[in-house]
């Protein structure tokens, strides 16, 4: 589905991907984790052409992506960023309409495929003619994610979807994306540094760590077998609720 | 869709034409009362032999007046041989009458007889300091290196005016400063000033008591009046031409003094002194219209909002594509392009005007008078710093994260700057043109400077009448126009924000 050939990327000579080859497997969620700044977010807007890399080449479906094929295949992505990525100045109905209106859907099409987003993804359709910010994070959130969806796109990319929600709406989301990512069955890439996330949702997860891939697999292989000890020391470095309490 | 009924209609609302009045005759006159009364002269003449006559009222100084002259913008207007010897032919030796003549025929344009009066320049002190400084001949300014000269602005810089007088009395370097003319009278008054320089035949010479020095090294050379006239005015307008003829010889000094008095002094409108002169002289009777202060604000309303929106709606376009068009480029194009914007505006206005009159008339568009091009181009260059600015930064200042979720949809660029980041930037951007359009109405009142009316005309003239009711005719409706063009933006303003943009956050 979408597959990255030798690719490199350097800010102002940092180099925040070192030649990095991966593989996403259609069909699957795919998480992409590691600390701050470990180039995960670099990864993903790699994908879908947003940056260019310094060397080597990214391929979605057979396709190198390039300047004069991108905007089509963008179509076939779908994109969320932390709180939505919302226009301000547009409803969420036309937030989540504003690519299909340009491509000339026409009204009732565009309707019927709003229902159905909504009904998915649990918002409310009185809420639709509300802008962003008269409605809360975690429907911003729903927003975005009905808004990557429109187009039913082959591969839907996530960075950090949840990451300005407090815990209980933020579990409820991981719910919510565990199904629709289940009754779907699309290609998921999803960016986050909650281990506890990365485990609830992802098939396959790839560890980052300075730009380099540190270890791909199941969250029973970096468990039980580690490929150094960073792997480990990630891994166990979320603390459960209980930890805490020290009495 | 609301953007783009605007864009229709914008341009229509700039250049729609109010009215097109074609003149037989155009009269011009600089920015002082004798020459515009002489002006009236020639425009009554012209209305009673039923030419249609138009009179461009103070359109400034020589160089001015005369290249209206020569681009035929005008066809006829007073002046003076010796400021024709000097200014207008200065570095060429033209010294004969006859060589005036053959020089101005060369540029297509004739000259009258002298019209019976000289109006030289004279340095002119007030009576009661003089007489103490004990100063009665031009030479006596170099007694005391104290003095404070105020001249006017064209007297201070041209070959016959003050270099020249300071070099053929070989007078010691003393205090001159270029002021406004008729300002220069009020602080002669004000004994903020010790010398001035006056027109000879200036009615305010005896109003204020001063006494002129006497030329006795015989430096001013002779300024006789006549009126110059374009060569092709006697095939247009004979009748015209002859009855202009009429004048040569038959206004005396007293006569033009009287009067320039009852003008300046008695603030008798131009055109009914010309008039009367005409009754009396001549035995020609022409109808003066009565210009109610009501009539006279209208029109300067109507002039001035021509030049606000001529300027004004083109700059609006121009600067919001100047500041996409930044934004699009590398840091270091568009930062210059905003330098470059930005520089414009600290030209000063009455040399922006200066400098584009030769563009300006290269291009044959029309440099003087109400609609004059030259004013409309000055207004849309300072209008374009506040929009370009603002659109830069209101396109700039769109996060990262949006422009990157609105490219990730895969909306092509023009389409991503219709639909997102135009109507995100479009607070900021109207902001500037609200600043714009301030700015602009102010300005325009400057384009009088050059005659093109609006409500800098009577601001001017009542300057040069010493008139505050005057200068409050204009100052006051130009201040009310700024305020009108704000609120209306701010209407606009409510029309094409977006909602969303408006809303406060929930939190």
């Amino acid at each position: 589905m979408l597959e990255l050939r030798h690719v490199s990327k350097s800010y102002a000579g940092r180099q925040v991907l070192a030649p990095t080859n991966l593989r996403i497997e259609t069909g699957r969620v795919f998480v992409i984790i590691g600390p701050s700044g470990c180039g995960k977010s670099t990864l993903l807007r790699l994908m879908i052409g947003l940056i260019q890399p310094d060397s080597g080449s990214v391929w979605f479906q057979q396709t190198q992506i390039s300047g004069d094929v991108i905007l089509t295949l963008r179509q076939k992505m779908g994109y969320v960023i932390q709180d939505g990525g919302l226009f301000p100045h547009l409803t969420a109905e036309r937030n989540v309409s504003i690519m299909a209106r340009h491509l000339g859907w026409n009204d009732d099409r565009i309707s019927h495929r709003i229902n159905e987003l909504a009904e998915m993804t649990h918002f409310p359709m009185d809420a639709l003619d509300r802008y962003p910010v008269q409605i809360s994070g975690g429907q911003r959130q729903r927003v975005g994610l009905m808004r990557a969806l429109m187009l039913d796109p082959d591969v839907l990319l996530l960075d950090e979807p949840l990451g300005a929600l407090d815990p209980m709406i933020r579990s409820e989301l991981q719910d919510e994306l565990h199904e629709i990512f289940l009754s779907l069955g699309k290609t998921v890439v999803l960016v986050t540094h909650d281990m506890g996330e990365a485990a609830f949702l992802g098939d396959s997860i790839l560890l980052l760590c300075d730009g380099k891939i540190v270890q791909q697999g199941t969250l029973q292989e970096l468990v039980n077998a580690p490929t150094n000890p960073f792997v480990t020391q990630f891994v166990n470095a979320q603390r459960g609720p209980l930890e805490g309490n020290r009495t | 869709m609301r953007w783009l009924v605007l864009a229709a209609i914008l341009p229509l609302l700039a250049f729609t034409p109010i009215s097109c009045q074609q003149y037989s005759v155009r009269i011009g006159s600089k920015a002082f009362t004798e020459s515009i009364i002489l002006g009236e002269l020639a425009r009554h003449l012209g209305q009673s032999v039923r030419a249609n006559s138009f009179h461009y009222q103070q359109i400034g100084g020589t160089q001015l007046v005369f290249r209206a002259l020569q681009e035929g913008e005008i066809d006829v207007y007073p002046e003076y041989t010796g400021t024709i010897r000097e200014e207008i032919f200065s570095g060429k030796v033209v010294h004969s009458e006859q060589a005036i003549r053959q020089a101005l025929r060369e540029r297509g344009i004739l000259m009258t007889q002298p019209l019976g009066f000289e109006n030289s320049y004279a340095i002119g002190m007030k009576e009661q300091v003089a007489e103490k400084k004990g100063m009665t001949n031009i030479s006596d300014l170099a007694k005391d290196p104290k003095l404070r000269l105020r001249f006017s602005s064209e007297f201070v810089h041209r070959g016959d005016g003050w270099p020249g007088l300071r070099k053929h009395y070989q007078l010691p370097s003393l205090d001159v400063k270029g002021v406004d003319h008729d300002v220069a009278y009020r602080l002669l008054d004000e004994s903020s000033a010790d010398a001035i320089d006056v027109y000879t035949t200036d009615a305010k010479i005896r109003y204020y008591g001063i006494r002129q020095l006497k030329d006795d090294r015989y430096f001013f050379p002779k300024y006789d009046a006549v009126f110059l006239y374009r060569a092709d005015l006697e095939q247009r307008a004979p009748e015209f031409v002859n009855l202009l003829k009429q004048l040569e010889g038959n206004v005396s000094e007293t006569e033009i003094m009287t009067m320039n008095g009852y003008a300046e002094l008695h603030r008798i409108p131009e055109s009914h002194v010309a008039a009367e002169f005409l009754n009396k002289k001549f035995g020609i009777r022409v109808a003066v219209q009565k210009e109610t202060v009501a009539n006279r604000i209208w029109k300067h309303t109507k002039e001035h909002l021509d030049l606000v929106r001529k300027s004004l709606i083109p700059a609006i376009l121009a600067a919001i594509s100047l500041g996409i068009v930044a934004t699009k480029l590398p840091a270091i194009v568009g930062q210059s392009l905003l330098g470059a914007v930005g520089i414009i505006q600290t030209i000063p206005a009455l040399a922006l005007l200066v400098i584009l009159i030769v563009p300006v008339s290269k291009l044959g568009l029309s440099t003087i008078g109400s609609g004059s091009a030259t004013a409309i181009i000055a207004l849309f260059l300072y209008s374009l710093l506040p929009i370009v600015r603002n659109t830069f930064t209101g396109l700039h200042d769109i996060p990262i994260q949006l422009r990157e979720s609105a490219a990730a949809l895969g909306l092509p660029t023009v389409a991503r700057l219709w639909l997102i980041e135009l109507p995100m930037a479009s607070q900021t951007i109207l902001a500037g043109i609200k600043t714009a359009a301030v700015i602009n109405v102010g300005f325009a009142t400057l384009g009088a400077l050059i005659g093109a009316g609006g409500y800098g005309q009577p601001i001017l003239t009542g300057i040069r009448l010493n008139d505050n009711s005057l200068i409050l005719q204009g100052a006051i409706p130009a201040a009310l126009m700024a305020l009108i063009v704000q609120g209306l933006f701010e209407l606009v303003e409510r029309q094409l924000v977006p909602k969303g943009l408006r809303l406060k956050s929930i939190g």
